[in-house]
Protein backbone atom coordinates (compact mmCIF):
# COMPACT_ATOMS: atom_id res chain seq x y z
CA UNK A 1 0.00 0.00 0.00
CA UNK A 2 2.76 2.05 -0.17
CA UNK A 3 1.79 3.29 -3.75
CA UNK A 4 -1.17 4.97 -1.81
CA UNK A 5 -1.01 7.46 0.66
CA UNK A 6 -3.52 9.46 1.85
CA UNK A 7 -3.21 12.97 3.50
CA UNK A 8 -0.14 13.03 5.78
CA UNK A 9 -0.19 14.44 9.64
CA UNK A 10 -3.79 14.02 10.29
CA UNK A 11 -4.71 10.89 12.18
CA UNK A 12 -5.41 10.81 15.71
CA UNK A 13 -3.23 7.24 16.86
CA UNK A 14 -1.61 7.62 19.54
CA UNK A 15 0.75 4.96 21.69
CA UNK A 16 1.16 5.24 25.30
CA UNK A 17 4.54 3.23 25.30
CA UNK A 18 4.59 3.09 28.96
CA UNK A 19 1.48 1.08 29.10
CA UNK A 20 2.04 -1.15 26.29
CA UNK A 21 2.87 -4.85 27.27
CA UNK A 22 4.17 -5.95 23.82
CA UNK A 23 1.93 -8.55 22.94
CA UNK A 24 2.16 -7.60 19.36
CA UNK A 25 -1.78 -8.04 19.05
CA UNK A 26 -1.61 -4.39 17.41
CA UNK A 27 1.15 -5.56 15.12
CA UNK A 28 -1.15 -8.08 13.70
CA UNK A 29 -4.15 -6.81 13.43
CA UNK A 30 -3.35 -3.50 11.52
CA UNK A 31 -4.14 -3.46 7.77
CA UNK A 32 -1.33 -1.19 7.14
CA UNK A 33 1.85 -2.01 9.46
CA UNK A 34 1.54 0.86 11.12
CA UNK A 35 3.18 -0.76 14.12
CA UNK A 36 5.91 -2.81 14.79
CA UNK A 37 7.25 -4.49 18.03
CA UNK A 38 11.02 -4.89 19.29
CA UNK A 39 11.93 -6.12 22.43
CA UNK A 40 8.53 -6.48 24.03
CA UNK A 41 7.83 -3.00 23.16
CA UNK A 42 5.14 -1.85 20.31
CA UNK A 43 6.15 1.31 18.10
CA UNK A 44 4.41 3.17 15.34
CA UNK A 45 6.89 3.21 12.49
CA UNK A 46 4.02 4.70 9.67
CA UNK A 47 1.95 6.87 11.64
CA UNK A 48 0.51 8.42 7.99
CA UNK A 49 -0.29 4.89 6.48
CA UNK A 50 -3.13 4.86 9.40
CA UNK A 51 -6.66 4.58 8.50
CA UNK A 52 -8.26 5.14 11.77
CA UNK A 53 -9.81 1.76 11.50
CA UNK A 54 -9.54 1.21 15.42
CA UNK A 55 -8.79 -2.69 15.15
CA UNK A 56 -5.66 -1.75 17.15
CA UNK A 57 -6.57 0.08 20.09
CA UNK A 58 -10.04 -2.00 20.59
CA UNK A 59 -7.52 -5.16 20.84
CA UNK A 60 -5.05 -3.60 22.85
CA UNK A 61 -5.30 -5.65 26.37
CA UNK A 62 -3.53 -2.77 28.15
CA UNK A 63 -5.49 -0.21 26.39
CA UNK A 64 -2.46 1.57 25.49
CA UNK A 65 -3.94 2.50 22.10
CA UNK A 66 -6.34 5.35 21.18
CA UNK A 67 -7.33 6.67 18.03
CA UNK A 68 -10.79 7.95 16.77
CA UNK A 69 -12.37 5.51 14.77
CA UNK A 70 -14.69 6.00 12.23
CA UNK A 71 -15.44 5.49 8.36
CA UNK A 72 -13.22 7.41 5.96
CA UNK A 73 -16.28 8.05 3.81
CA UNK A 74 -17.46 11.42 2.16
CA UNK A 75 -20.98 10.15 1.64
CA UNK A 76 -21.24 8.92 5.48
CA UNK A 77 -19.54 12.32 6.46
CA UNK A 78 -21.74 14.61 4.31
CA UNK A 79 -24.87 12.70 6.32
CA UNK A 80 -23.35 12.82 10.29
CA UNK A 81 -23.02 16.51 9.15
CA UNK A 82 -26.64 16.55 8.15
CA UNK A 83 -28.38 14.42 10.36
CA UNK A 84 -25.72 13.81 13.09
CA UNK A 85 -23.45 10.64 13.73
CA UNK A 86 -26.55 8.65 15.15
CA UNK A 87 -28.51 8.16 11.73
CA UNK A 88 -25.61 8.65 8.98
CA UNK A 89 -25.26 5.89 6.85
CA UNK A 90 -22.92 5.78 3.82
CA UNK A 91 -25.17 4.64 1.09
CA UNK A 92 -28.52 2.66 0.00
CA UNK A 93 -30.31 1.56 3.64
CA UNK A 94 -28.06 -0.50 5.54
CA UNK A 95 -25.15 0.39 3.51
CA UNK A 96 -21.37 -0.40 5.44
CA UNK B 1 -11.54 -37.45 3.14
CA UNK B 2 -14.43 -37.80 0.57
CA UNK B 3 -13.75 -36.54 -2.87
CA UNK B 4 -14.16 -33.37 -3.41
CA UNK B 5 -14.52 -33.68 -6.78
CA UNK B 6 -18.01 -35.53 -6.97
CA UNK B 7 -20.66 -33.17 -7.10
CA UNK B 8 -24.35 -34.47 -5.50
CA UNK B 9 -27.05 -33.04 -7.74
CA UNK B 10 -30.40 -34.61 -7.88
CA UNK B 11 -30.82 -33.04 -10.75
CA UNK B 12 -27.98 -33.37 -12.88
CA UNK B 13 -29.60 -32.07 -16.07
CA UNK B 14 -31.96 -29.42 -15.14
CA UNK B 15 -30.11 -28.26 -11.89
CA UNK B 16 -30.30 -25.12 -11.48
CA UNK B 17 -32.64 -23.83 -14.17
CA UNK B 18 -35.96 -24.40 -12.41
CA UNK B 19 -36.73 -26.93 -14.99
CA UNK B 20 -38.78 -28.33 -12.12
CA UNK B 21 -41.68 -26.19 -11.24
CA UNK B 22 -44.84 -27.30 -13.01
CA UNK B 23 -46.69 -29.48 -11.45
CA UNK B 24 -46.06 -32.95 -11.49
CA UNK B 25 -49.78 -33.83 -10.22
CA UNK B 26 -51.54 -35.46 -12.93
CA UNK B 27 -55.15 -35.47 -13.67
CA UNK B 28 -55.64 -38.10 -15.97
CA UNK B 29 -56.49 -41.53 -14.41
CA UNK B 30 -55.35 -43.80 -16.71
CA UNK B 31 -51.58 -42.32 -15.90
CA UNK B 32 -49.54 -43.89 -13.40
CA UNK B 33 -50.13 -41.32 -10.20
CA UNK B 34 -46.36 -41.50 -9.86
CA UNK B 35 -45.10 -40.12 -13.05
CA UNK B 36 -45.61 -36.27 -14.03
CA UNK B 37 -47.93 -35.60 -17.06
CA UNK B 38 -45.72 -33.20 -18.71
CA UNK B 39 -42.30 -34.65 -19.00
CA UNK B 40 -40.53 -37.37 -17.39
CA UNK B 41 -38.35 -35.78 -15.25
CA UNK B 42 -38.84 -37.98 -11.94
CA UNK B 43 -35.27 -36.92 -10.86
CA UNK B 44 -36.81 -33.58 -10.14
CA UNK B 45 -38.33 -34.38 -6.97
CA UNK B 46 -37.56 -32.64 -3.62
CA UNK B 47 -34.58 -33.51 -2.02
CA UNK B 48 -34.85 -35.34 1.49
CA UNK B 49 -33.61 -32.64 3.62
CA UNK B 50 -36.41 -30.28 2.03
CA UNK B 51 -38.87 -28.86 4.88
CA UNK B 52 -42.16 -27.11 4.60
CA UNK B 53 -41.78 -23.33 4.18
CA UNK B 54 -37.96 -23.65 4.06
CA UNK B 55 -35.98 -23.17 0.59
CA UNK B 56 -32.91 -25.17 0.97
CA UNK B 57 -29.79 -23.33 -0.70
CA UNK B 58 -28.59 -24.74 -4.29
CA UNK B 59 -24.94 -24.80 -2.54
CA UNK B 60 -26.07 -27.56 0.23
CA UNK B 61 -24.76 -30.97 -0.72
CA UNK B 62 -26.01 -32.76 3.14
CA UNK B 63 -26.62 -32.12 6.50
CA UNK B 64 -24.12 -33.86 8.41
CA UNK B 65 -24.80 -35.09 12.05
CA UNK B 66 -23.41 -33.40 15.03
CA UNK B 67 -23.69 -33.53 18.69
CA UNK B 68 -25.49 -29.92 18.51
CA UNK B 69 -27.82 -31.03 15.75
CA UNK B 70 -27.39 -31.26 11.74
CA UNK B 71 -24.99 -29.07 9.82
CA UNK B 72 -25.24 -28.15 6.26
CA UNK B 73 -22.27 -29.42 4.11
CA UNK B 74 -21.41 -26.76 1.48
CA UNK B 75 -20.07 -27.23 -2.07
CA UNK B 76 -16.75 -25.63 -2.51
CA UNK B 77 -17.02 -24.48 -5.92
CA UNK B 78 -19.46 -21.93 -7.40
CA UNK B 79 -22.33 -22.55 -9.60
CA UNK B 80 -23.63 -20.87 -12.56
CA UNK B 81 -26.04 -19.87 -10.25
CA UNK B 82 -23.73 -18.27 -7.54
CA UNK B 83 -21.35 -16.84 -10.57
CA UNK B 84 -24.59 -14.77 -12.01
CA UNK B 85 -25.80 -13.52 -8.52
CA UNK B 86 -22.38 -12.26 -7.19
CA UNK B 87 -22.38 -10.45 -10.60
CA UNK B 88 -25.73 -8.86 -10.57
CA UNK B 89 -24.56 -8.13 -7.08
CA UNK B 90 -21.22 -5.98 -8.08
CA UNK B 91 -23.88 -4.26 -10.62
CA UNK B 92 -25.63 -2.72 -7.63
CA UNK B 93 -28.54 -5.37 -8.07
CA UNK B 94 -30.13 -6.88 -5.04
CA UNK B 95 -27.08 -5.63 -3.01
CA UNK B 96 -28.68 -5.21 0.37
CA UNK B 97 -30.48 -8.99 0.46
CA UNK B 98 -27.64 -10.89 -0.64
CA UNK B 99 -27.36 -12.93 2.77
CA UNK B 100 -27.07 -16.55 3.95
CA UNK B 101 -28.52 -17.30 7.63
CA UNK B 102 -26.16 -17.26 10.02
CA UNK B 103 -25.11 -20.29 11.95
CA UNK B 104 -22.95 -23.13 11.17
CA UNK B 105 -21.87 -24.52 7.96
CA UNK B 106 -19.18 -26.93 7.48
CA UNK B 107 -17.13 -27.91 4.15
CA UNK B 108 -16.23 -31.45 3.29
CA UNK B 109 -16.56 -33.76 6.59
CA UNK B 110 -14.48 -32.21 9.54
CA UNK B 111 -14.40 -33.63 12.43
CA UNK B 112 -13.98 -32.56 16.38
CA UNK B 113 -10.25 -30.96 15.47
CA UNK B 114 -11.28 -29.56 12.29
CA UNK B 115 -10.72 -25.74 12.00
CA UNK B 116 -13.56 -22.90 12.11
CA UNK B 117 -13.70 -20.09 9.79
CA UNK B 118 -15.74 -16.89 10.73
CA UNK B 119 -16.98 -15.31 8.50
CA UNK B 120 -19.77 -12.69 7.28
CA UNK B 121 -23.25 -13.58 6.37
CA UNK B 122 -23.05 -11.31 3.27
CA UNK B 123 -23.04 -13.84 -0.06
CA UNK B 124 -20.39 -12.26 -2.14
CA UNK B 125 -17.92 -12.99 1.18
CA UNK B 126 -19.45 -16.37 1.88
CA UNK B 127 -18.89 -17.98 -1.21
CA UNK B 128 -15.50 -16.62 -1.51
CA UNK B 129 -14.77 -18.43 1.75
CA UNK B 130 -16.16 -21.68 0.87
CA UNK B 131 -14.46 -21.94 -2.64
CA UNK B 132 -10.82 -21.25 -0.53
CA UNK B 133 -11.56 -24.10 1.70
CA UNK B 134 -11.67 -26.32 -1.56
CA UNK B 135 -10.46 -29.84 -0.50
CA UNK B 136 -10.44 -28.99 3.06
CA UNK B 137 -12.78 -30.30 6.24
CA UNK B 138 -13.87 -27.03 7.94
CA UNK B 139 -16.37 -25.09 9.98
CA UNK B 140 -17.55 -22.00 9.06
CA UNK B 141 -19.02 -19.94 11.42
CA UNK B 142 -21.13 -17.44 9.57
CA UNK B 143 -22.34 -14.05 12.14
CA UNK B 144 -25.35 -12.23 11.45
CA UNK B 145 -23.77 -8.95 9.62
CA UNK B 146 -27.38 -8.60 7.39
CA UNK B 147 -25.75 -9.30 4.25
CA UNK B 148 -22.52 -6.73 5.09
CA UNK B 149 -19.06 -7.74 3.87
CA UNK B 150 -16.50 -8.20 6.94
CA UNK B 151 -15.03 -4.67 7.15
CA UNK B 152 -17.90 -2.44 7.01
CA UNK B 153 -19.62 -5.05 9.43
CA UNK B 154 -16.77 -4.92 11.82
CA UNK B 155 -16.96 -0.93 11.32
CA UNK B 156 -20.26 -0.81 12.56
CA UNK B 157 -20.11 -3.20 14.96
CA UNK B 158 -21.99 -5.86 13.69
CA UNK B 159 -18.87 -8.06 13.12
CA UNK B 160 -18.23 -8.03 16.99
CA UNK B 161 -17.20 -9.40 19.82
CA UNK B 162 -20.67 -10.16 21.06
CA UNK B 163 -22.06 -11.01 17.84
CA UNK B 164 -19.38 -14.01 17.77
CA UNK B 165 -20.11 -14.60 21.49
CA UNK B 166 -23.49 -15.23 20.88
CA UNK B 167 -23.04 -17.26 18.03
CA UNK B 168 -20.22 -19.56 19.06
CA UNK B 169 -23.05 -20.33 22.32
CA UNK B 170 -26.60 -20.63 19.94
CA UNK B 171 -24.71 -22.95 17.38
CA UNK B 172 -23.31 -25.04 20.88
CA UNK B 173 -19.64 -24.88 19.06
CA UNK B 174 -18.19 -26.31 21.89
CA UNK B 175 -19.93 -29.45 21.39
CA UNK B 176 -19.11 -29.61 18.31
CA UNK B 177 -15.45 -29.48 18.13
CA UNK B 178 -13.04 -30.01 20.90
CA UNK B 179 -10.24 -27.30 20.28
CA UNK B 180 -11.18 -23.58 21.28
CA UNK B 181 -9.76 -22.11 18.36
CA UNK B 182 -11.76 -20.08 16.22
CA UNK B 183 -9.74 -18.09 12.42
CA UNK B 184 -11.21 -14.86 12.31
CA UNK B 185 -10.62 -12.39 9.19
CA UNK B 186 -8.07 -9.98 9.91
CA UNK B 187 -10.08 -7.26 9.15
CA UNK B 188 -13.06 -8.16 11.34
CA UNK B 189 -10.36 -7.02 14.14
CA UNK B 190 -11.94 -3.53 13.66
CA UNK B 191 -15.15 -5.18 15.92
CA UNK B 192 -14.04 -7.85 17.49
CA UNK B 193 -11.51 -7.60 20.36
CA UNK B 194 -9.81 -10.96 20.59
CA UNK B 195 -9.24 -11.06 24.43
CA UNK B 196 -13.02 -10.08 25.26
CA UNK B 197 -14.29 -13.16 23.03
CA UNK B 198 -11.58 -15.36 24.66
CA UNK B 199 -13.24 -14.12 27.89
CA UNK B 200 -16.70 -14.41 27.03
CA UNK B 201 -17.00 -17.86 25.03
CA UNK B 202 -13.51 -19.62 25.83
CA UNK B 203 -12.83 -19.54 22.45
CA UNK B 204 -9.12 -18.19 21.47
CA UNK B 205 -8.90 -15.93 18.26
CA UNK B 206 -6.90 -16.51 15.81
CA UNK B 207 -6.21 -13.45 13.18
CA UNK B 208 -6.60 -15.41 9.90
CA UNK B 209 -5.50 -13.54 6.53
CA UNK B 210 -7.11 -10.61 5.27
CA UNK B 211 -8.39 -12.25 1.81
CA UNK B 212 -10.23 -15.39 1.77
CA UNK B 213 -8.71 -16.57 -1.14
CA UNK B 214 -5.21 -17.07 0.81
CA UNK B 215 -7.45 -19.03 3.96
CA UNK B 216 -6.04 -22.91 2.07
CA UNK B 217 -2.62 -21.57 2.29
CA UNK B 218 -3.28 -20.22 5.92
CA UNK B 219 -4.52 -23.58 7.04
CA UNK B 220 -1.91 -25.30 5.31
CA UNK B 221 1.14 -23.41 7.08
CA UNK B 222 -0.56 -24.12 10.65
CA UNK B 223 -2.77 -21.51 11.04
CA UNK B 224 0.21 -18.68 9.95
CA UNK B 225 -0.29 -15.87 7.93
CA UNK B 226 2.62 -14.65 5.87
CA UNK B 227 3.20 -10.32 5.98
CA UNK B 228 1.71 -10.43 2.72
CA UNK B 229 -1.56 -12.06 3.51
CA UNK B 230 -2.13 -9.65 6.84
CA UNK B 231 -2.27 -6.13 4.54
CA UNK B 232 -4.62 -4.80 2.64
CA UNK B 233 -4.24 -4.00 -1.02
CA UNK B 234 -6.23 -2.02 -3.57
CA UNK B 235 -5.12 -3.70 -6.93
CA UNK B 236 -6.48 -2.08 -10.42
CA UNK B 237 -8.84 -5.04 -10.69
CA UNK B 238 -10.36 -3.87 -7.11
CA UNK B 239 -11.22 -0.85 -8.10
CA UNK B 240 -12.74 -1.57 -11.16
CA UNK B 241 -15.32 -3.70 -9.93
CA UNK B 242 -16.52 -0.82 -7.12
CA UNK B 243 -16.78 1.09 -10.37
CA UNK B 244 -20.30 -0.20 -11.49
CA UNK B 245 -21.99 0.27 -7.91
CA UNK B 246 -20.06 3.63 -7.71
CA UNK B 247 -22.28 4.73 -10.97
CA UNK B 248 -25.31 2.63 -9.53
CA UNK B 249 -25.45 4.54 -6.37
CA UNK B 250 -25.84 8.04 -8.68
CA UNK B 251 -29.26 6.89 -9.92
CA UNK B 252 -31.78 9.20 -8.43
CA UNK B 253 -29.43 12.02 -8.02
CA UNK B 254 -29.01 11.86 -11.96
CA UNK B 255 -32.89 12.15 -12.21
CA UNK B 256 -33.09 15.32 -10.37
CA UNK B 257 -29.74 16.81 -11.92
CA UNK B 258 -31.78 15.85 -15.76
CA UNK B 259 -34.77 17.88 -14.71
CA UNK B 260 -32.98 20.80 -12.80
CA UNK B 261 -30.92 20.91 -16.46
CA UNK B 262 -33.90 20.85 -18.30
CA UNK B 263 -35.41 23.49 -15.75
CA UNK B 264 -32.13 25.56 -16.47
CA UNK B 265 -31.75 25.56 -20.19
CA UNK B 266 -35.44 26.57 -20.69
CA UNK B 267 -35.05 29.94 -19.06
CA UNK B 268 -34.39 32.60 -21.39
CA UNK B 269 -36.08 35.93 -22.62
CA UNK B 270 -38.47 33.94 -23.48
CA UNK B 271 -39.54 33.11 -20.24
CA UNK B 272 -39.51 29.73 -21.14
CA UNK B 273 -38.64 27.52 -24.33
CA UNK B 274 -39.15 24.04 -24.77
CA UNK B 275 -37.07 23.65 -28.10
CA UNK B 276 -33.93 25.70 -26.05
CA UNK B 277 -34.42 23.44 -22.98
CA UNK B 278 -34.46 20.36 -25.06
CA UNK B 279 -31.38 21.20 -27.45
CA UNK B 280 -29.39 23.11 -24.22
CA UNK B 281 -29.93 20.26 -21.80
CA UNK B 282 -28.08 17.41 -24.38
CA UNK B 283 -25.05 19.91 -24.13
CA UNK B 284 -25.63 19.57 -20.60
CA UNK B 285 -26.09 15.95 -20.16
CA UNK B 286 -22.58 15.63 -21.65
CA UNK B 287 -21.28 17.77 -19.21
CA UNK B 288 -22.47 15.33 -16.98
CA UNK B 289 -21.78 12.52 -18.48
CA UNK B 290 -18.00 13.59 -19.14
CA UNK B 291 -18.31 14.20 -15.19
CA UNK B 292 -19.12 10.95 -13.67
CA UNK B 293 -16.62 9.46 -16.38
CA UNK B 294 -13.60 11.77 -15.19
CA UNK B 295 -15.30 11.26 -11.51
CA UNK B 296 -16.23 7.56 -11.05
CA UNK B 297 -14.52 6.11 -13.49
CA UNK B 298 -10.93 6.93 -14.66
CA UNK B 299 -10.52 8.76 -10.96
CA UNK B 300 -10.60 5.29 -9.50
CA UNK B 301 -9.13 3.45 -11.98
CA UNK B 302 -6.15 5.59 -12.21
CA UNK B 303 -5.74 6.47 -8.67
CA UNK B 304 -1.76 5.83 -8.12
CA UNK B 305 -1.09 7.50 -10.98
CA UNK B 306 -3.18 10.94 -10.50
CA UNK B 307 -1.51 13.80 -8.87
CA UNK B 308 -2.13 15.23 -5.44
CA UNK B 309 -3.16 13.05 -1.95
CA UNK B 310 -6.45 14.69 -2.05
CA UNK B 311 -9.07 12.55 -3.82
CA UNK B 312 -10.79 16.28 -5.12
CA UNK B 313 -7.60 16.96 -6.27
CA UNK B 314 -7.32 14.05 -8.21
CA UNK B 315 -11.21 13.96 -9.48
CA UNK B 316 -10.04 18.17 -10.62
CA UNK B 317 -7.18 16.73 -12.63
CA UNK B 318 -9.73 14.41 -14.55
CA UNK B 319 -12.53 16.32 -14.95
CA UNK B 320 -10.19 19.43 -16.45
CA UNK B 321 -9.39 16.85 -19.14
CA UNK B 322 -13.14 15.58 -19.29
CA UNK B 323 -13.94 19.14 -19.67
CA UNK B 324 -11.69 20.20 -22.51
CA UNK B 325 -13.05 17.29 -24.54
CA UNK B 326 -16.46 18.91 -23.99
CA UNK B 327 -15.25 22.21 -24.57
CA UNK B 328 -13.59 20.66 -28.06
CA UNK B 329 -17.28 18.69 -28.65
CA UNK B 330 -19.48 21.97 -28.11
CA UNK B 331 -16.84 24.91 -29.33
CA UNK B 332 -18.68 25.39 -32.53
CA UNK B 333 -22.09 24.92 -31.44
CA UNK B 334 -22.17 27.06 -27.85
CA UNK B 335 -21.60 30.69 -26.49
CA UNK B 336 -18.58 31.66 -24.08
CA UNK B 337 -21.10 31.40 -21.09
CA UNK B 338 -22.21 28.12 -21.82
CA UNK B 339 -18.68 26.78 -22.60
CA UNK B 340 -17.29 28.14 -19.42
CA UNK B 341 -20.58 26.52 -17.48
CA UNK B 342 -20.13 23.10 -19.35
CA UNK B 343 -16.23 23.12 -17.86
CA UNK B 344 -17.49 24.52 -14.11
CA UNK B 345 -19.36 21.82 -14.26
CA UNK B 346 -17.64 18.45 -15.89
CA UNK B 347 -14.77 20.00 -12.98
CA UNK B 348 -16.83 20.30 -10.05
CA UNK B 349 -18.82 16.92 -10.71
CA UNK B 350 -15.76 14.81 -11.47
CA UNK B 351 -14.05 15.94 -8.31
CA UNK B 352 -17.24 15.77 -5.80
CA UNK B 353 -17.18 12.07 -6.94
CA UNK B 354 -13.83 11.36 -6.58
CA UNK B 355 -13.85 12.15 -3.59
CA UNK B 356 -17.33 10.22 -2.37
CA UNK B 357 -14.78 7.37 -3.60
CA UNK B 358 -13.07 7.37 -0.25
CA UNK B 359 -15.83 5.53 1.13
CA UNK B 360 -14.68 2.47 -1.02
CA UNK B 361 -11.11 2.77 -0.38
CA UNK B 362 -9.08 0.57 2.26
CA UNK B 363 -6.61 3.34 3.38
CA UNK B 364 -8.24 6.93 3.75
CA UNK B 365 -8.66 7.75 7.37
CA UNK B 366 -12.07 10.04 8.71
CA UNK B 367 -9.66 12.51 9.87
CA UNK B 368 -8.65 13.28 6.51
CA UNK B 369 -11.82 12.74 4.39
CA UNK B 370 -12.76 15.62 6.94
CA UNK B 371 -10.19 17.96 6.43
CA UNK B 372 -10.15 17.14 2.77
CA UNK B 373 -14.06 18.04 2.42
CA UNK B 374 -14.05 20.52 4.63
CA UNK B 375 -11.56 22.61 2.30
CA UNK B 376 -12.80 20.70 -1.46
CA UNK B 377 -16.85 20.93 -0.76
CA UNK B 378 -17.17 24.95 -0.79
CA UNK B 379 -14.75 25.31 -3.87
CA UNK B 380 -16.82 22.75 -5.84
CA UNK B 381 -20.23 24.20 -4.74
CA UNK B 382 -18.84 27.66 -6.03
CA UNK B 383 -17.93 26.08 -9.27
CA UNK B 384 -21.70 24.51 -9.80
CA UNK B 385 -23.07 28.40 -8.83
CA UNK B 386 -20.77 29.97 -11.05
CA UNK B 387 -21.70 27.38 -14.24
CA UNK B 388 -25.44 27.82 -13.02
CA UNK B 389 -25.40 31.45 -13.35
CA UNK B 390 -23.53 31.15 -16.24
CA UNK B 391 -26.01 28.69 -17.96
CA UNK B 392 -28.75 30.97 -17.25
CA UNK B 393 -27.07 33.86 -18.12
CA UNK B 394 -26.33 32.30 -21.97
CA UNK B 395 -29.82 31.63 -21.77
CA UNK B 396 -30.87 35.27 -21.36
CA UNK B 397 -27.88 36.32 -24.22
CA UNK B 398 -28.68 33.67 -26.40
Amino acid sequence: MQRFRYLPEVTTLKLNAGACVGCGMCEAVCPHTVFAVHERKARIVDLDGCMECGACAINCPAEAITVTPGVGCAGYIIQSWIKGKENAACGGPGCC
Amino acid sequence: MTDPFKTRDCCPSKSSAGGCETSTISLMDHMPSNEPCCGPDLACASRPDERPGYILWHFVDKFIRTPAGPVPQVQTQLTRRDVRGNLAVRLGINRFEYKVAPGLYCVGTPGAEAPVVVTANYKLTFDAVRRSLHCRDAWILVLETHGINVWCAAGKGTFGTQEIIRRVKATELAQVVNHRRLIVPQLGAVGVAAHLVSKGCGFKVIWGPVRAEDLNEFLAAGNKAGPQMRKVTFTLWERLVLVPVEINNLGRHLLWLTLALFVLSGIGGGIFSITAALERSVMGLAAVAAGILAGAVAAPVLLPWLPGRAFAVKGTVTGAVAGLLVLILFWARAGTLELLALLCFTVALSSFLAMNFTGSTPFTSPTGVEKEMRKAIPVQLLAVGLSAVAWIGAGFAG
